[in-house]
């Protein structure tokens, strides 16, 4: 039995995310939530961080740095320039950071893909971690669970959400989303080349998240072998995301000469949010505040031990 | 051309000039299945040039970096083809169509280096806001802009005139009220048009994009004229997505006959789609039943050969499936979604088949 205590994290950025993300933390209870961090005193979001129980402050990261007691984790849902500022001062602080913004100042990660990688003991755990796009999340899985039984030469993703869950940060520089998608389904996915494509829908009442996944495969490759890791791979993301979900079947199609020779699987994902503080429509938050949870905690809890371990040698 | 004006049309003086823009190498891409070669793009620039349309748009259908499984693979990438055709014009300019959250700010720079002149910026309707880092990077690399309010028809005129503003705004010089389903009658192009008209004023031009699913492509143009539009798109033999769009030689025609300048020489015009895209393209798009239930519904029209290749692959008619897309509300870029309506179609159809082989007659 573990009696060490629990890990103590910290949210900056008291908006939706940062709420989503603190009712997700508070009932999985691994980590101790003790701070909500914002910089403007009249903001609802550290009203709301204070009836949950939680500290909560406007003096920014100044005011979190100079508390006693640091946070061994720290949740960046600012963004990328705040987080570019921050992430170098929550280092010297020895506080591991799991960044939510576009800024990926860490690698990638997508917690059912390659979480492992970045805690693992022997290696040093990796202090920063970015957890890269709602799109990526719901669909580097998926690109990631073909691309271990067969070679994806590229992979193709359409993320949709509707058009009340893309924030003003998202619109105002949507190139962002499209070019760290591409990115990370080629390093984190497995795919030789990679391109992301974004659609708002403003339908009301505004529609649940839909991601499609296009791999291309070889002419020879193992349907079933394929079908049978997709289906693994989605048991996984279902673990910290509950609403993540297969809508068909994954479609084969023959080779074709305009694909290069290959032949192409597709695959159609629904994306139900948990109703936490984002409605259920919103899964394209969900996933990311989930993702960032699973991921904070697993990096919180190697972290310390890592800590501890430190402090032991030194003394 | 003589004019044939019946008495009581206004003369040449009293009528400004509108500016046509030919879209046959980027929305008629659409048509042939973003195929077009390195010679007919030539081909095709050479005799708009000639015939004096001042801007001709040339990129895949769903504009830069749409070469994908989701649209479908280029033949030969765009910005190959943008420069065969700023190589084979001499006055014309060369405009490329961006959708954000598909073509990126790093494609409108190799566009511009390829020779594009100008960038017309797409976003749904009701969705401008995304498009304001691409029109500034786009005035910035000294292009001149458009953007394009994709599916116009359903969002209202005074909704629409506030999303026109967020262009304007961001450096935008011509907004468009897109007709993308083929589905407004002439009424709603006037109330769309007037309100972005009284919304711009100097700040910006307003254009019209038509298509043909309800036979409207020209008359809905001219009404869109009459509410002040003064930049008309058009494609020749109307090759275009769906049912497609006005044809620019009809346009240019009825327009001389208004007594309306356009700059196009009209004779050209009927030269360029008889002589010189009629022999290329040899599938023209048609009113048919799909694309009349895409006008109806109001279903973007470049889902018309999506649908009728997953109508083949799963078994279900293709003018049901775009009944259920349309009923659904998915917006342009959503080609994904095609795929998934027929396979729910499909098992619907399983399903009832299953139960009438259980009950007997």
């Amino acid at each position: 039995m573990d009696h060490r205590p629990r890990p103590i994290a910290a949210i900056v950025g008291p908006g939706n995310i940062g709420t989503d993300l603190l009712i997700k933390l508070q009932r999985s209870g691994t980590l101790d939530v003790r701070y909500m961090i914002g910089v403007d005193p009249a903001s609802d979001g550290l009203r709301r961080a204070r009836e949950l129980g939680v500290e909560a402050s406007a003096g920014g990261v100044d005011w979190l740095l100079d508390q006693d007691i640091l946070p061994d984790v720290v949740f960046e849902a600012t963004s990328a320039k705040a987080h570019e500022a921050n992430a170098p001062r929550y280092r010297e602080a020895g506080i591991a950071a799991v960044d939510l913004t576009p800024a990926a100042v860490g690698p990638f990660v997508c917690p059912a893909v390659n979480l492992d990688e970045h805690l693992d003991a022997g290696g040093g755990t990796t202090s920063n971690i970015n957890m890269i796009t709602c799109g990526g999340q719901a669909t580097i899985p998926i690109v990631a669970a073909v691309s271990r039984v067969t070679p994806v030469p590229y992979a193709e993703i359409v993320a949709s959400i509707s058009s009340r869950s893309a924030g003003p940060g998202t619109r105002a520089n949507i190139d962002e989303f499209t070019e760290t998608t591409s990115h990370a389904l080629q390093s984190v996915g497995g795919a030789t080349r990679g391109k992301a494509i974004i659609i708002l829908n403003p339908v009301e009442p505004p529609m649940v998240m839909r991601d499609t996944v296009f791999a291309a495969i070889g002419p020879d490759a193992d349907r079933e072998a394929i079908t049978e890791s997709i289906h693994r791979m989605v048991a996984e993301v279902q673990q910290y995301v509950p609403g993540y979900q297969l809508k068909s079947e994954p479609q084969f199609d023959d080779p074709r000469p305009d694909w290069d020779g290959n032949g192409r699987v597709a695959v159609f994902l629904e994306v139900t949010g948990n109703g936490d503080y984002l409605p259920p429509w919103a899964g394209n938050l969900d996933i990311m505040t989930a993702a960032a949870a699973r991921a904070g905690e697993q990096l919180a809890l190697a972290w310390a031990a890592t800590n501890e371990k430190e402090q032991v040698t030194t003394k | 051309m003589t004019s044939t004006e019946p008495a009581g049309v206004a003369n040449t003086a009293a009528n400004p000039p509108v500016r046509i823009i030919d879209t046959t190498l980027r929305d008629g891409s659409h048509a042939v299945s973003h195929n077009f070669t390195v010679q007919q793009v030539t081909d095709i620039s050479k005799a708009l040039d000639k015939a004096g349309v001042p801007i001709i748009e040339v990129t895949h259908g769903d504009g830069l970096a749409g070469s994908s499984f989701n649209y479908g693979f280029s033949a030969v990438r765009d910005i190959d083809l943008v420069a065969a055709a700023a190589e084979a014009v001499t006055n014309a300019k060369i405009a490329v169509l961006l959708l954000p959250g598909l073509g990126t700010v790093n494609d409108l720079h190799e566009a511009r280096a390829a020779g594009a002149g100008m960038a017309r910026v797409a976003t749904h309707s009701t969705e401008a806001d995304v498009s304001v880092q691409h029109f500034r990077a786009a005035r910035d690399l000294g292009m001149e802009t458009a953007g394009f309010l994709m599916l116009s028809h359903r969002t209202e005129p005074a909704q629409l005139a506030k999303q026109a503003r967020i262009m304007a705004d961001a450096g935008c010089q011509c907004v468009y009220v897109v007709d993308s389903a083929g589905a407004l009658l002439p009424h709603g192009v006037r109330n769309r048009v007037d309100a972005l008209v009284q919304e711009l004023g100097d700040d910006a031009m307003v254009g019209f994009h038509g298509h043909q699913n309800l036979s409207m492509g020209v008359a809905n143009s001219v009404e869109a004229y009459r509410a002040g539009a003064r930049s008309i798109d058009g494609t020749l033999r109307a090759l275009g997505a769906g049912a497609g769009n006005t044809p620019t030689e009809v346009l240019v025609t009825v327009l001389d006959a208004m007594g309306i300048a356009t700059g196009v020489d009209v004779e050209a015009a009927l030269a360029a789609a008889e002589e010189v895209l009629a022999p290329i393209v040899t599938r023209m798009p048609v009113m048919d039943r799909s694309s009349i239930v895409q006008g109806r519904y109001g279903v973007y029209n470049s889902f018309l050969l999506h649908a009728e290749r997953a109508a083949d692959r799963y078994g279900v008619p293709a003018y049901q499936i775009l009944r259920r897309v349309g009923e659904a509300g998915y917006v342009g870029g959503q080609e994904d979604m095609i795929i998934d309506v027929a396979i729910e179609l499909a098992g619907l159809q399983r399903q009832a088949a299953e139960h009438n082989e259980r009950v007997p007659a």
